[in-house]
């Protein structure tokens, strides 16, 4: 946080000061100077087929993103969410820009630009495999393409293949035929049809039967171009008896105008199969008035395919100007377990809509579902979640725990839950709570010495802890460290 | 060590203390009683700097240092307590966490090495034993789920560990059976020193059985209208807290 002397202080030093705060307030927001190969910005039905045709793509695939590119034009934006801002101009969206790269694909991290591999260092994303913290495999996605790929040899003797999707589409076009669209359909909604028919890039993961994959497998996003759409899709699909832990990281510079993201992301679980996927999203918010930052509208879905299969969505959403999304999961198997642990962070003029939706299907299916709200600043923040059990779902069992708190009497919390119960033998739990960073509990920390700014993040870290624990180690560090940054300057 | 004179706090509008006016050197315990809405308790978060009460006239000197210039985590780190009448729950901070937290917000202030947490949790093993408190409540959530008694000696337990210079007991007493009254007040017993003063405050005199004040003041109405050595604790058991007030009436009417 600046000091009030910091900002008045003379014109010499102002523009040093105000660097050095920004850097502080959006470490990410960097730009790299790159030469890029970019579609002009609008979109039509060229425009598909270009980015159809710059991967090189097969004819099946093609037709699969026109047919969501001409349901796409049927449609109309949602208004329904809890969420305001100007209408988007889709015709000024570059919606294809790629790094220019040597060849078509690095075959490995030689042949990556030393300028992306210094912008994934200076991101804290280290490509270098043996740099790699805790053995982490990493995809980076850069704007458009994905640029490089770690540890893929290494899983690949496990049978495991995890590699950019549009390489999945050329090595493994059998596999993606048959699960691409298959948990959120190309007509799913406004912004998935979007995607459906200009997706550029994105991680693809296959587990196959029996396999534990023995590290964390993770995408990294990153939007650097200006006026570029980010549309990446991401499959994973776990077969019978396989586990796997997933995470996805993502940052932006900052500029004025607002930038739009949105992906799809799928997962697939077979019997006794666990898919463990986290989030943390650090998408550039916007400034302190509000002015630029993405729009992050994302459709997440998971498909418990399996008898006992389980699949268990973890985010802390601190970035973007606006959040809207609700992974959720259709629990189709017999026993299979869905799991939604969110946090969602809104500080100065960040809004987010964003919650779960939990579909019983199959017998003695259970879902947990556990959700803190902070806002902060004028921030406003909406938990929206659907819980429905269908006529079949015997047994089934929900709990779902939704809490907010607020910082500071400019920001807004907003709960709706939805739920609709088809079977009698049912079980529901909901519990909600709303509140106030207390004055009593800042005061208690700052009588044992502690100072506000850091009793601020540890009580607020306290609030997230049944969330965090669910995250893998490091990433739990690092979204502690994350939310310390994002709550900067909130108490006065 | 601390110095109060004339003092006048405001809360809402509403004027709490009038006047007060009390000078406590190193080494002394002194005892502040007096009826419900008195301002006991307003005296105690005034010290310790809550923003809710309006200072309107009057100083406060700790050390030397105008002590309602400092914040309050200041406050703290210069060496004041407040054992809280009403201990706050804060849900998912442990309570090793927390006070790990707040010794090395001290020691840093000291310009003392933190501890890291091996040699904090072997630092308070030590003091849980003072205060008898099971090793379990370490790794619980700060004062959540406690019952009252374990709230108030986890307010003694804190002080042993943070060891201020002075230290404000706010109501420890009440809501304790006579067992946990015994290990609070050996708590505070065990810590008298001669660098070191407290101010217990009370509503009862139970609690300087066993914890014997060198003074006793009664504060009514917002003023101390009594003070004297531990017998009048005693005295304002027997007569009832009019006595002290009417004794301080008949006296000026007199005069």
């Amino acid at each position: 946080m600046v000091s009030s002397t910091e900002q008045t202080s003379t014109s010499s030093e102002t523009d040093a000061t105000l660097d050095r705060w920004q850097s502080e307030e959006y470490k990410y927001g960097f730009y790299t100077d790159i030469e890029t190969d970019s579609l002009p910005p609008g979109l039509s039905e060229d425009v598909v087929r270009l980015i159809s045709a710059k991967k090189d793509e097969p004819d099946w695939l093609l037709q699969w993103r026109l047919k969501a590119y001409r349901h796409w034009l049927t449609m109309t934006e949602p208004t329904w969410q809890n969420v305001h801002y100007e209408p988007i101009d889709y015709q000024k969206i570059i919606y294809y820009s790629a790094p220019k790269q040597a060849k078509d694909r690095p075959q490995s991290l030689d042949d990556v630009d030393p300028k992306l591999l210094e912008t994934y260092e200076k991101l804290g994303i280290p490509l270098q495999e043996r740099a790699i913290l805790a053995g982490v495999a990493v995809d980076a996605v850069f704007d458009s393409v994905s640029v490089a790929t770690t540890f893929k040899e290494k899983l690949g003797e496990l049978g495991i293949i995890f590699c950019p999707f549009s390489e999945a589409v050329h090595d493994h076009p059998e596999l993606v035929q048959q699960y691409l669209g298959s948990v959120v359909p190309h007509n799913d909604n406004f912004f998935a049809a979007l995607n459906s028919a200009v997706f550029s890039d994105g991680s693809f993961v296959y587990i196959p039967k029996g396999v534990k994959c023995p590290m964390d497998l993770s995408t990294y996003f990153r939007i650097n171009a200006i006026s570029t759409g980010q549309f990446e899709r991401t499959l994973i699909v776990a077969e019978e008896g396989s586990t796997v832990s997933y995470l996805e990281g993502c940052t932006a510079p900052m500029r004025d105008e607002h930038q739009l993201h949105a992906a799809v992301v799928e997962l697939i679980a077979l019997d006794d199969a666990t898919i463990k996927y986290s989030t943390i999203q650090n998408w550039y918010p916007g400034d302190k008035d509000g002015k630029g930052g993405i729009y992050n509208f994302v459709t997440k879905r998971a498909k418990c395919l399996g008898r006992n299969s389980h699949i268990s969505w973890t985010q802390v959403e601190t970035g973007a100007a606006i959040t809207w999304k609700y992974p959720g999961c259709i629990l189709i198997g017999d026993n299979s377990v869905g799991e939604f642990y969110s946090v969602a962070l809104t500080n100065n003029h960040q809004q987010a809509d964003t919650g779960t939706k939990m579909i019983h299907i199959g017998k003695n299916t259970r879902s947990n579902v556990v959700s803190k709200g902070i806002s902060a600043g004028f921030g406003q923040n909406t938990y929206r979640g659907l819980i429905k059990i269908t006529k079949s779902a015997h047994g089934a069992r929900n709990y779902t725990q939704c809490d907010s708190m607020l910082i500071g009497d400019k920001c807004g919390a907003h709960t709706f839950p939805y739920i609709e119960v088809k079977n009698s033998t049912a079980q529901m739990e909901h519990e909600a709570t709303t509140s106030k960073i207390g004055e009593d509990q800042l005061f208690y920390c700052n009588q044992r010495g502690i100072s506000t700014e850091d009793a601020v993040s540890m009580i607020v870290n306290g609030f997230c802890k049944e969330v965090f624990r669910e995250l893998p180690m490091e990433f739990a560090v690092e979204a502690q460290k994350l939310l310390e940054v994002s709550l900067e300057g909130s108490v006065g | 060590m601390l110095q109060i004179r004339n003092l006048h706090v405001n809360v809402q509008g509403h004027k709490i203390l009038k006047g007060l006016t009390l000078t406590i050197n190193a080494g002394e315990v002194h005892s502040m009683m007096g009826p419900n809405g008195s301002g006991k308790s307003t005296l105690a978060q005034v010290l310790a700097g809550r923003d809710t009460y309006e200072v309107t006239e009057g100083e406060v000197f700790f050390e030397g240092r105008n002590l309602l210039e400092l914040e309050p985590d200041e406050r703290a780190r210069a060496g004041v307590f407040l054992a809280f009448q009403y201990p706050v729950e804060i849900p998912g901070v442990g309570t090793a966490y927390f006070l790990r937290a707040a010794v090395n917000a001290l020691r840093k202030h000291r310009g003392e090495e933190e501890l890291d947490a091996v040699d904090f949790l072997e630092f308070v093993k030590e003091k849980m034993r003072l205060v008898d408190m099971d090793e379990q409540l370490l790794k619980r959530s700060v004062n959540e789920g406690f019952s009252g008694g374990e709230k108030k000696r986890g307010e003694i337990f804190q002080m042993a560990v943070l060891e201020p210079k002075f230290a404000i007991l706010d109501e420890t007493d009440s809501g304790l059976d006579i067992d946990a009254l015994k290990i609070v007040a050996d708590g505070v017993n065990s810590m008298r020193r001669t660098d070191r003063a407290f101010l217990v405050i009370t509503h009862y005199q139970r609690l300087l059985n066993y914890i014997v004040p060198d003074f006793v003041h009664v504060l009514v109405d917002g003023r101390i209208v009594k003070s004297g050595g531990k017998e009048l604790a005693m005295e304002l058991e027997e007569r009832g807290y009019a006595w002290a007030d009417q004794s301080i009436r008949h006296a000026a009417a007199a005069s």
